[in-house]
């Protein structure tokens, strides 16, 4: 009697441990879901059920130092004319956002997305017209388009409806080490409104003299090819959105120009995003050119202050429509389909990120959050002077840059194009003919786009 | 007569019901552990097989029938990466595994010092995760990365060489990380094969004049069949979904030479525009492969029914 008694305890002890274990890795399983939107969850739920009085906005974006706090300071600038506004920013790396937007929207309960999400421009038009109902249209939503720059808003816009708020400035910058420079006889006006032949030609006076290249890239890659392309106003694919690469003459000459730039030296490529970094703060290489975003990085190498100077890039030879002004990354908001008071959000971003110069002026000095929004570029923080690169205004210049920038069509399969344009590339370098492979990366997008 | 019958039938009856309620208490304890595998493991399986007859972008699917599993073998990526993932598999599996035999047997001898730190050494490895080990790798060979510093100091080369820019060094690199990941992992399981043959095999080997050698494929290698068998397949299987290295180490690159199947499938999913069908047709095809090869293995290697 005495064993069965104690067999029956162990066995509900076990059972309520088991219990108990389960509700603890439920609960474990649904915080780890959540790392970084945790309060996401919890705070759309809110906002479902107090929009009704509430003024609540939840928002996913990724960078404390820059995306973040530029939100924050948004909210506060909101706050002061609307003070029962609440705003609650949750942290979501852009992969997760990728997957969890994806996960929503696969499943058809998009409960689990907050109002308004910061995407990439490059994964807008992929995202808009896999999950149409996903998103709000925002084209009469009072946010004024004309103030932003027409290349910008065109990653955000499909089927001519404005799905997206522009944020951030992708505006390539070549910047340079006049330091070096100045070892091979040149200055960054030798390096200004030039064409990559010309390039190409300093470059290898610069590798003779000093041993250090102009450029590094990541191989795999293809950055550097997106923004010739970018830079030119062509795109890898036409109006319709079908693959243009077999016969585009601009692609054609970039490829040309890509495998110059690798034979002679000037440009090296490494293997990943740290070791890119890292040729350029521990002074492998005598410059870069990508997106103003760069900056950031190359700033972190405080001793080399001064010695930095920011231009544009090259323009391509014999290309119509060749500038020397292009674009890479760059994100805008978009106002997701759960938003419970839609109405909130659109004045929200209307009188912040799309009319509010004092608020860009707010976040440009600590973040460096270069606007796309017209208006903020005659801001004076703008003109102020940047010691980091030579005691130039490198501001205003950015802003300058990003108001001529050929508009390009990113398209819905991007991602598929720009890897079969990265295979291609690496072949060619390798010395394949550059016809058939990019007959081969047609072939690879047209099937991948075919199902 | 009749009582008798009537009492073995109630005997009988007795004897059901304890067994029956034996089985229910077997069955009351397996409950918990088997629901929780049907819901958690069998249902999403069952549901990825019915998705992958269905086409479309995103969430707007409808039914393709058989479309997404011919489609597959008419892309050339996807064949690409199977390509690469047999590569792997035929070259680097058997290396891993002979090692594994030769580096147990070795630290299975009696008389040798500090086993216990060897083996610790040699397992280690398998504590690292996927991921940072990838990441190590990718910086060991960078073009300034330590063996590239290391091979010029010693006069080798000249100017640092890209090995994950080349095809050929980059799957070699990708070979040797696996090799250095989980030879350990699959050499535990031969010690402790090995620590279920009798000492006194070897000892009337020796007696008998048999040279080391010939002890190791006469003795060592018949007993630890079904290890051998067992890490095998454990290692196929794990050859065929491998996605960290490619990811991490050489991102499928230069050119696609190095990707494999797990990788292209998670591009599909998650860096495309979403292909679900498809990816989930690519995964079953992953399943069947890895049933295949576990069958012709079982067929090869056990004869024990025979």
């Amino acid at each position: 009697m005495k064993k069965k008694v104690l067999s029956l305890m162990l066995v509900a002890s076990m059972a309520a441990s088991l219990l108990a274990g389960c509700g603890g890795s439920d609960e474990g399983q649904s915080g780890g879901g959540e790392t970084g939107g945790t309060a996401g969850t919890t705070g759309t739920e809110a906002a479902g059920g107090e929009t009704a009085s509430g003024e609540k906005l939840t928002v996913w974006c990724w960078d404390p130092a820059f995306n973040i706090y530029s939100m924050e300071e948004a909210g506060k600038v909101y706050q002061q004319t609307h003070p029962d506004f609440e705003l609650e920013v949750v942290e979501t790396p852009w992969q997760d956002v990728q997957t969890k937007l994806t996960t929503a929207a696969t499943s058809g309960d998009l409960s689990t997305l907050p109002d308004i999400i910061l995407m990439q421009d490059n994964a807008f038009q992929k995202n808009v017209i896999s999950y149409p109902d996903a998103f709000l249209d925002l084209t009469s939503s009072g946010i004024d388009y004309s103030q932003f720059a027409a290349g910008k808003v065109a990653y955000s816009t499909v089927e001519g409806k404005n799905y997206g708020v522009p944020f951030d400035n992708g505006a390539v910058i070549a910047c340079y080490r006049t330091d070096i420079l100045e070892q091979a006889g040149y200055t960054v006006d030798d390096l200004t409104d030039i064409d990559w032949d010309r390039y190409i030609e300093i470059g290898k006076d610069v590798l003779d003299k000093t041993g250090k290249p102009l450029l590094s890239c990541q191989a795999g890659e293809s950055d550097v090819i997106m923004m010739m392309l970018q830079s030119a106003g062509a795109s890898l694919f036409d109006a319709d959105g079908n693959p243009n690469m077999v016969g585009n003459d601009v692609l054609v000459k970039i490829m040309e120009t890509y495998a110059a730039l690798k034979t002679s030296g000037v440009l090296i490529e490494v293997n990943d995003w740290d070791q890119y970094v890292g040729s350029i703060t521990s002074e492998t290489v005598a410059g870069t050119i990508n997106g103003c975003w760069i900056m950031a990085s190359i700033q972190t190498a405080e001793d080399q202050s001064g010695k930095w100077a920011i231009t544009n890039m090259p323009s391509l030879v014999g290309v119509d429509g060749a500038t020397n002004y292009s674009n890479n990354g760059g994100s805008s908001w978009a106002v997701t389909a759960n938003c419970q008071n839609p109405e909130l959000a659109y004045d929200f971003l209307a009188s912040t990120f799309a009319g509010s110069v004092e608020f860009y002026e707010t976040i440009l000095p600590s973040s460096g959050a270069l606007a796309t929004y017209a208006p903020a570029g005659d801001s004076d923080v703008y003109n102020q002077p940047s010691e980091f690169f030579g005691g130039e205004p490198v501001f205003a210049k950015i802003v300058e840059f990003s108001t001529k920038i050929p508009s390009n069509n990113t398209g819905v399969y991007y991602y598929e194009a720009r890897d079969a344009i990265a295979t291609a590339i690496t072949n060619v370098v390798a010395g394949s003919d550059i016809d058939a492979e990019l007959q081969t990366a047609q072939d690879t997008v047209e099937f991948q786009m075919a199902q | 007569m009749d009582k008798v019958e009537n009492v073995t039938g109630e005997k009988k009856r007795r004897k059901m019901s304890m067994s029956k309620r034996h089985n229910l208490t077997g069955w009351i304890f397996l409950a918990p552990a088997t629901i929780m595998i049907a819901i958690m493991s069998f249902v999403p399986m069952v549901q990825a097989l019915l998705l992958s007859f269905k086409k479309g972008v995103g969430a707007k699917l409808e039914w393709a029938g058989l479309f997404n599993y011919t489609r597959m073998f008419q892309d050339a990526v996807f064949m690409q990466s199977l390509k690469n993932t047999f590569l792997y598999l035929i070259i680097q599996v058997p290396i891993m595994l002979i090692l594994a035999l030769i580096l147990a047997s070795i630290l299975n001898k009696k008389d040798l010092k500090f086993k216990g730190l060897f083996r610790t050494m040699i397992f280690l490895p398998c504590a690292t995760s996927l991921v940072s080990y990838a990441t190590i790798f990718r910086s060991l060979f960078a073009v300034d990365g330590l063996v590239n510093t290391v091979l010029i100091k010693l006069g080798i080369l000249n100017t640092g060489y890209s090995f994950l820019t080349q095809p050929t060094s980059a799957r070699i690199i990708i070979i040797i990380a696996l090799v250095w990941r989980w030879t350990g992992y699959n050499m535990v399981f031969y010690l402790s094969g090995l620590q279920n043959i009798e000492y006194s095999v070897y000892e009337a080997a020796k007696i008998d004049g048999a040279s080391p050698i010939q002890t190791f494929f006469k003795i060592t290698v018949p007993l630890l069949k079904p290890t051998i068998l067992l890490t095998a397949i454990m290692s196929t299987n794990g050859t065929l979904q491998l996605f960290d290295e490619s990811v991490n180490l050489t991102g499928g690159g230069p050119a696609n030479t190095t990707i494999t199947m797990s990788h292209y499938i998670y591009n599909m999913s998650f860096k495309y525009v979403p292909n679900f069908g498809y990816a989930a047709a690519m995964s079953f095809l992953i399943f069947v492969l890895v049933a295949v090869l576990a069958f012709f293995q079982m067929k090869v290697g056990d004869k024990r029914d025979e």
